[in-house]
Order: structure tokens, then sequence, then C-alpha cells
């Protein structure tokens, strides 16, 4: 009863609130269609320099969507490589190909390595060349398939945190949140009417989210839905729990923005976004206290390996637990206000 | 007498409240009959919000205790029989004044039809019929000060605990308005109210007077001033406060 009269409250304030709901819904689709859009333009055609006469070479590397020119003397494309016209120039010398990259963009010289490396390939005419199977994905998978779920599961997050932040933080320092305690209302009940009021909101984002980059973005789904869904929510009420209870150790708008370099940020780099591998072990061990860490695991689990719920259920049980003990730590936290 | 009447409405004993080593009130003992009408009554700063949130409840003494209706205070179920109007208002802006009325009234258990008729005859009491559909953001100052005094009759409460109700208000409607304090207080309904305003302070059954934080009189407003020999609240309260300080 009265945890309906707040979730009706902030189901009312919210509508109102149009630039907070834009915010909410609207921002996580440009964002991730701005990523979509860096990453995952169109399939990159290195400019390949060939000198001397290779046809057949030169046949197999435009197959591979690289453009060719094709030059006399080695000082006329070392010049266009200095000018930036070529990406890389082959030379063949006594059967044998020399290659010298441009260089100063390692993913174009990854790129245009591959393409070169599959050329010289097929054109061995050997029966020793490796033929290459994936496990998951496949050739056609652009690196934003890989990272656009840790992106969708950060959306999730640092959206929600920031608006939850906010919202209870008001609630102090407007002074409704004295008057709400001068009411017969619980602690608890406050707490559960944010959770769900806010949840319905975050439910409605982590469904726009989810059917917009599968549907429209066209990221690569292996798995199911409904697991992203749930995933997505639980990190949401991750973000929630973990935003009121930090708004309590804020005293304005502005310092709830400062929780963002230290809560958020670090989240980021540690939920794979990068590759830790080269990272100190130690330090490594510092993902395993991150919410985003479990959230993204689980989304990259589901959208790039198809993992079901029991592939993910450990990320399942560390999200829920955490927004458990988040919210408890809230109900605690209202006892600064009054200790009933 | 039944013995419910008996017991006072607010019995406050012995209260201390310090911030940090500040002492705000200083040994404050006070006792609210039922149905009176009762006044505090003292310049900024003297402790007169901080007096009210410990009755309430809303914050706690360091010292001394509260009973309303014979219950200890603080407690859960005792935030159910007072409505509480805070020196500032506490509204949400995005709200109209009809939906902060029915979300304060519903945390007290208000429902369907008692609720939408409670927000009517509240809002009628205060005037605000006419703007009940408008933002709060949209009210004036009186007007925001209006809708908590409303809020705070919703639930129509044994104990009214006002801070300050009408400031902002003008002269006709405050009229209206203690006009309606009295008519609830016979109806049984006690009412602790702060003021600053002295004509205000003389509708009061009893007053009490705060000065940094010490009860310095308690009384009708009649006794008050005889016994300052004086002839107005104001000279009392200007003689008592600097008598205190001669002493000290
Ligand atoms: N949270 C607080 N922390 C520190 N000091 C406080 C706090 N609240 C009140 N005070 C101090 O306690 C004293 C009494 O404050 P209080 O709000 O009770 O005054 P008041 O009589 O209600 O004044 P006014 O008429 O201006 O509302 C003031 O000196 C104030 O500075
Ligand atoms: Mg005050």
């Amino acid at each position: 009863m009265r945890i309906r009269a707040l979730v009706v409250r902030i189901i009312r304030q919210f509508v109102r609130d149009k630039r907070t709901l834009a915010l909410l819904f609207l921002a996580p689709l440009l964002i991730l269609s701005l990523t979509k859009l860096v990453f995952d333009g169109r399939t990159v055609s290195p400019e390949i320099g060939l000198i001397g006469p290779a046809s057949a070479l030169a046949d197999k590397l435009e197959e591979q969507n690289a453009s060719i020119t094709v030059f006399d003397s080695m000082d006329d494309a070392d010049k266009a490589l200095h000018s930036g016209d070529l990406d890389a120039i082959i030379q063949i010398r006594d059967g044998k190909a020399d290659i010298t990259l441009e260089g100063s963009d390692p993913s174009v010289s990854r790129s245009t390595q591959l393409v070169m490396q599959k050329a010289l390939q097929s054109s061995a005419q050997d029966d020793l060349a490796p033929s290459v199977h994936y496990l998951y994905g496949g050739p056609d998978m652009a690196s934003f398939d890989s990272f656009g779920p840790v992106l969708i599961g950060f959306f999730s997050f640092f959206f929600v945190f920031l608006l939850a932040g906010v919202s209870f933080l008001r609630e102090r320092t407007s002074g409704t949140l004295e008057r709400l305690l001068a009411t017969p209302i619980r602690r608890s009940e406050i707490v559960l009417g944010y959770l769900a009021g806010f949840g319905i909101f975050t439910l409605i984002q982590a469904s726009l989210i989810a059917w917009f980059s599968v549907q429209v973005l066209g990221m690569s789904m292996a798995g199911h839905i409904v697991n992203m869904l749930l995933i997505n929510l639980l990190l949401s009420l991750t973000a929630l729990t973990l935003g009121t209870l930090l708004s309590s150790f804020a005293s304005s708008e502005f310092q709830i923005i400062q929780f963002i370099p230290i809560i958020i940020v670090p989240q980021a780099f540690f939920s794979g976004l990068f590759n830790l591998d080269a990272m100190n072990p130690v330090l490594q061990k510092l993902s395993y206290i991150m919410p985003l860490y479990y959230g993204a695991d689980a989304m990259r689990g589901i959208m790039v390996r198809g993992e079901g719920i029991p592939d993910i259920q450990l990320d399942i049980y560390v999200l829920a637990g955490l927004s458990i003990l988040f919210a408890l730590l809230n109900v605690t936290a209202l006892k600064k206000h009054r200790r009933m | 007498m039944d013995e419910s009447t008996a017991v006072p409405a607010i019995d406050a004993i012995r209260l201390v409240k310090r911030f940090g080593d500040r002492t705000v009130l200083d040994d404050i003992t006070l006792t609210v009959p039922q149905g009176e009408l009762f006044g505090l009554l003292g310049p900024s700063g003297s402790g007169k919000t901080t007096l009210i949130k410990l009755i309430t409840g809303i914050d706690r003494a360091d010292a001394g205790k509260v009973e309303l209706f014979g219950e200890p205070m603080p407690q859960l179920k005792m935030l159910q029989t007072f409505g509480y109007m805070a020196q500032s208002d506490a509204l949400y802006q995005e709200l109209t004044g009809k939906e902060n009325m029915a979300f304060y009234g519903s945390l007290y258990g208000l429902a369907g039809k008692v609720l939408a008729s409670r927000i009517q005859s509240a809002a009628l009491l205060v005037n605000l019929t006419d703007h009940l559909d408008k933002p709060a953001s949209a009210y004036s100052g009186g007007m925001k000060r209006r809708l908590s005094l409303a809020i705070a009759l919703l639930h129509e409460p044994q104990l009214l605990v006002l801070d300050e109700p009408t400031v902002g208000i003008d002269p006709v409607l405050r009229k209206t308005i203690w006009n309606e304090l009295r008519a609830l207080t016979q109806k049984g309904v006690t009412i602790i109210v702060t003021t600053h305003v002295m004509d205000e302070a003389e509708k009061c059954d009893r007053l009490g007077l705060i000065r940094d934080g010490k009860l310095i009189a308690l009384n009708t407003p009649e006794a008050i001033i005889e016994h300052a020999g004086v002839h107005t609240i104001e000279e009392a309260f200007i003689a008592l406060g600097s008598s205190k300080e001669d002493h000290t």
C-alpha cells in the first residue's frame, strides 16, 4: 500500500521529467549507435602497393578487398607509403614476399596484414594451407560484436546509478525525506518503493536497449534475449541500490557526479572493454569486486557464446546478492535519519 | 472524565539537545493536555524547531524523554497519531497539489473515496481548491505553506504539530485558519504550533516562551502578561528575556 504510493509517485515524477526520460531511454541508444558506426563501418580495404609483375598475387589481393597499385620501382612505392597513400608495400624477391607496413595505426596494420596473409596463403597453392574454424563468432564478427555486450551492460549501470543517486539525494536535500520519515512508512518500505518504482523504468530501458542492439544495430546474438534482459535488469538493480546507498554520502548533485570517476570509470576498465591479460595478475583480481565485471561477463557469454542460465548462474547470484546487500545497507543507512 | 482524556497529549520531560558542544535545548519540561491549543513562541534560533523535532521523534534527544498519549517516543506506530507540518515545505515540485496530497494521504493509509473527500475538505480549508491541478512548482510561497498545512490535516490526526504554519499567508486567510484550528481543538484535537507572530500567540490556550534553548515562561497568555507586569505578549517577552539575562 505505502510501497504502491511511492511507486505511483516515482512514475508520476519521471513521466513529467521528459529530459530525464530521454537520458534514460535514448542516450544509451545514441551512444551504442555511435560506437557501432565508429567500430563497425565498411570493411576496411587496405591500399597495397605491389612492385614488379605478380599479377596472380594482385588478383588474390583484390579478392580480399585490397586495392592494388602496381609500381615499377621501390622508390615510387616508398614515396607513396610516406605520403600516406599506401598502407603497405609488397615486393616479391626470389619467390619470397617482402612486406613493408606503414605501421602508425596498429589496427590498420593488423587488418592489412590479415588481408595479405590470406592472399599469400591462397596463392601458395599449397595443400598444407590451413583451413580455419571458429568456436564462437566467425570470420565476419566485428570488434563491436565482442565489446558491444559490455557496453550494453555499462550503460544500464551508468545511467541508472546516476539517476537513482540524484533522485534519492534530492529527496534528502528538499526535506521530503524528513517529511516522509514523519509518516508511518517503514525504512524498508522506502527502499522497496524506490526499487520497484525505478525497477519499472530500468526494465523498460533494458528491453529497449536489448531490442535496439539486436534488431536495429544487428549485433550478434547467439543466446536467448530473455537471459540478456535478466542480466540487464539485475545489473540495473545493482546500480540502483548502489546509487541510492552512495547518495547518502553526497551532499549535492555535484558530489554525485564525483562518484563517476571513482565508482563508474574503474569498472569500465575492469569489465572487459579492454583485455586485461597484460595486467598484473594481482590487480586483475580487483575485477572480482566490481558488479559490472559480472554483468559484462554474462552479457558477453549470452550474446557471443550463446550461453544459457547454467553457464551464467554465478554472475546471476553475485549480481542478485550485491543488490540485496546494497538494499539492506540502504535500510540501515536510513537509520541516520530515523532510528525506528 | 475517562482515562484517555486524562493522559496528556504531549509529555516532554527534561529534554536536552546538543549539536556538537552547543546545547540547543536545555532541560525543557512541558506537558500539553488533550484538546489544548499550545503555542511555542521564541526568536529565531531559539530552538523551537528542534523541540518540535524531538517531540515528533524525528530527532533524538541527548537526555530526557517524550511521551505522546502516554506512549514513549520514538515509536513507529505513534507516527500515525499526529499530523506534521515542517518549517520548510516538503513538497514534490513535479507533482500537482492534489498528487502531493494523495501521496502523503496514502502513506497514512487513506485510499479511494475517503482519500478523495479528505483532499477536497482539506483543500477547501486552506482555500486551494481551484489550484489542486497545478504543479507545486507553480505555487507561490504562501500557497506551498497552505498545501503543507492541508497535508498535515489530511488524516484527521489526534495531534497537530505545526511549525510556523501561517508564514506567508495573508491576514484574512490566516484568520480563517486560526478559527479552524480552534474548531479542531473543540473536537478534542491537540495542537502545538510555533510562531513569531504576537497576535497569533495571544490566541493560544497556553504559551511556552523559549529563549536560547530555555523555557522562560509557560502559562496562559494573560498570566504571562500579568506576571511580567506589562500590557502585551511582546512586552512580556522582552521583559522576561532581559530579566533572565540580568541574572546570568
Ligand atoms: N542540524 C543542526 N546542526 C547544528 N546546529 C543546528 C542544527 N539544527 C539547528 N541547529 C541550531 O540549533 C539552534 C536552534 O535551531 P532551531 O531551528 O530549533 O531554531 P528555531 O527556534 O526554530 O528558529 P526559527 O524561528 O528561525 O525557525 C540554532 O542556533 C541552530 O543553529
Ligand atoms: Mg524553526
